[in-house]
This record gives structure tokens, C-alpha cells and sequence, in this order.
């Protein structure tokens, strides 16, 4: 049974890869606003912009995978209310990895600078330059930003509960390396 | 019968001795285009003054000048709008205005004209060419027309900026002028 206790090998690919371009995004979304107006700012804000475009195209493939995919059942002894809840964290986190994209490109078409993919294919502007608007929607998109790290740390932490105290196999489902031998 | 004569009279007129020589700055604008990390952006002066008269019949009498007041700039990203009265860009406490002024304007065809003339910026000036369209209704006319430049020629945007692949060195400059026209006597 233990063969099919893991995610397919599409759904690990998405959801490390994902991480890792959201690690990356995160705190150069974070640095970039910081700086000031320079050469270097507006490189930044554009591979920002571009990560955030890659995120979003991944998200839809997996959105796809996982409505066909049935994911691994948890451990069976997991108490029901934490299958609940585990269940509702992975549920925000797909509506917030829908929204930070969006919001951001709703923000970029308000402050009147589209997104240009890689500089070379350019996003139509989802709403017309607005000052305030953008403004607003930099503070919407720097919110759901903060609330996404609350909700990777606890998706991590529960992660690590998993693998260490309760040493079941929750992690392994999505890290097979971690796989404990059966004894 | 008088009416229709006047009206007749206002007709011809209109068609060929008209000289536009009111420029409604109102009506009118001065844009530019440029790309900013592939970008394209938009971007716009507030003040510019101008003095011309032209006469599409005869467009080798006409004279133009155009002042733009450069701190009148938007440059299409509020980040950049400060930056961008900067020395190592515009220098406009030095440089408050970039110039134009027409040494010929020739016709091409229909509706198609061209200018040439010196255009000065941050203590510049270069041989530029900018073709135009006029269009008449009445005795408005309104011309059309784009002129494409280099910013580096001019040293806007030097030092850390020189870089065009972050804002690209081409810029290409729109305009549009309504003028309205007193009868050629």
C-alpha cells in the first residue's frame, strides 16, 4: 500500500517548485518596495512581476491536476478535526496563491505600468490607471502576502509535527525521501 | 441669396487662405512613448508653449516654435516623476525647457507634411525631422505628428541609467495641436 501513499510525481513537481519560486518572490517583493527609485528597482520589480506570472501559470496546471487527482488519504489515526483543518489551510492557500497573483497585476495595470512576461509578451490591462487605486490594491496585495507566510508556517510547522512527534508518514507523502522503512 | 453667398465666401476661404496661427494649448498635447524593462510606457507634458502660423497652401512660409516646460513632466510612473527632474536626467533647474524650433516644413502629399528643425534639450541641440498630418474642419485645424529620438544623444538619463536595456534609448515623441485660424487677409 505504501507504493500509493504518495503524491503523483506531477503533484510534488508543482507543489516544490511553487515553494521554491514563492520563497524567491516573497522577500524580493519585500526588498524591491524598500529601495529606491533606481536601475536596479525597476529589474527587480520586473523579475518579481515575472515570478508571480510563472506562479500563477503553474497554479492553474495544478488547480487542473488536482480537480482530476485524488491526493493520498492522511493517516488514519489523525484525529478528524485536524483532517478538517488541514483541509481548510490547503483550501486558503489555493485561494491565496489565486489572489496574490491576481491582485498584483490588477495593482501593476492601476499604477499604469503593465506586466510584460519576460519582457517580452505583455498581460492586458485588467483595470485603467487609478492613483488611488493602485495604492490600495499594493496594501491588498502586501496583506494577502502576510497572511500567505502566516499560513506557510503553519502548513510547515503542522508538517514537522507530522514528521517528528507523530512520525507518521504526512510529509513523506509529499517528500517520499523521507519515507521511513516499515519495520 | 446674401446668405448663401457668405456662406459660399466662408466655404472657399476655409478651403484654401487659411493661416493657423493659434495654438489652443488647451486642446493640445505633447506625449511620449518608452519602454522601461519592455515595458511600454506613456508619458506627458503639462505646460509647452507655442508660437506658429501655417498655411497648409503654403507650407513653406510657416514658422514654429515649441517651448516645453520639462518639470511640466509625467512621466507615466509616479516613482519616476521626481527622479526624472534630476541632473543625470533632465537637469531641469538648469535646463527648465527643451525647444523646438522649425527651419522648413515641407508638403508631402494629401495631408501629409513634414518639418524640420533643431531641437534643443539640456543644452543640445540636434537636427531632428518630424513628419505630421493637418487636418482642417472649419477654421480649426489640428496636426498630427510623432518625432523619434534617442534620450542618450541628448544626456538624459546618464550614469546609472545609461544602461538601455533596463529604460530603452528610443523615445518617440507625439504631438497633437489644435490651432484655430484669423482669415489671411
Amino acid at each position: 500500500m505504501s507504493a500509493t501513499n504518495t503524491y503523483s510525481r506531477t503533484a510534488m513537481t508543482l507543489h516544490w517548485l511553487m515553494a521554491a519560486l514563492i520563497f524567491a518572490a516573497f522577500p524580493l517583493g519585500v526588498y524591491m518596495s524598500d529601495l529606491k527609485f533606481s536601475p536596479l528597482k525597476l529589474q527587480l520589480v520586473s523579475y518579481h512581476k515575472w515570478l508571480g506570472v510563472t506562479i500563477f501559470l503553474l497554479l492553474l496546471v495544478r488547480l487542473v491536476w488536482r480537480l482530476r487527482h485524488t491526493p493520498p488519504a492522511l493517516a488514519w489515526r489523525i484525529a478528524a478535526w485536524q483532517q478538517r483543518a488541514a483541509h481548510a489551510v490547503h483550501q486558503l492557500l489555493y485561494a491565496l496563491l489565486v489572489a496574490i497573483p491576481l491582485s498584483g497585476w490588477l495593482m501593476s495595470s492601476a499604477k499604469g505600468v503593465p506586466v510584460v512576461y519576460f519582457g517580452i509578451v505583455q498581460l492586458p490591462d485588467l483595470v485603467s490607471k487609478d492613483k488611488a487605486l493602485g495604492h490600495l490594491l499594493e496594501n491588498i496585495h502586501a496583506s494577502l502576502n502576510y497572511a500567505l507566510l502566516g499560513l506557510v508556517l503553519l502548513h510547515i510547522a503542522a508538517a514537522l509535527k507530522h514528521h517528528f512527534l507523530d512520525k507518521d508518514d504526512t510529509l513523506a507523502r509529499m517528500l517520499p525521501l523521507l519515507k521511513r522503512r516499515r519495520k | 441669396m446674401k446668405l448663401w453667398l457668405i456662406s459660399f465666401c466662408c466655404l472657399s476661404l476655409g478651403a484654401h487662405a487659411l493661416e493657423f496661427n493659434e495654438v489652443k494649448t488647451a486642446q493640445s498635447s505633447v506625449t511620449f512613448g518608452y519602454k522601461q524593462m519592455g515595458v511600454p510606457l506613456t508619458g506627458s507634458f503639462a505646460k509647452f508653449a507655442i508660437t506658429a502660423n501655417f498655411d497648409p497652401a503654403k507650407p513653406q512660409t510657416a514658422a514654429a516654435k515649441i517651448d516645453i516646460a520639462l518639470a511640466s513632466i509625467d512621466t507615466g510612473n509616479d516613482d519616476a516623476n521626481d527622479e526624472v527632474k534630476d541632473k543625470v536626467w533632465f537637469n531641469t533647474a538648469q535646463f527648465p525647457n527643451a525647444q523646438f524650433i522649425a527651419s522648413s516644413i515641407k508638403a508631402l502629399g494629401g495631408n501629409r507634411f513634414e518639418a524640420r528643425g533643431k531641437l534643443t534639450i539640456k543644452g543640445k541641440t540636434l537636427d531632428v525631422v518630424a513628419p505630421f498630418t493637418f487636418q482642417q474642419t472649419g477654421l480649426q485645424g489640428i496636426f498630427d505628428g510623432a518625432l523619434a529620438i534617442n534620450r542618450l544623444d541628448y544626456g538624459i538619463g546618464t550614469g546609472l541609467w545609461a544602461d538601455v536595456s533596463t529604460v530603452a534609448n528610443e523615445v518617440s515623441i507625439k504631438f497633437h495641436f489644435v490651432a484655430s485660424s484669423r482669415a489671411a487677409p
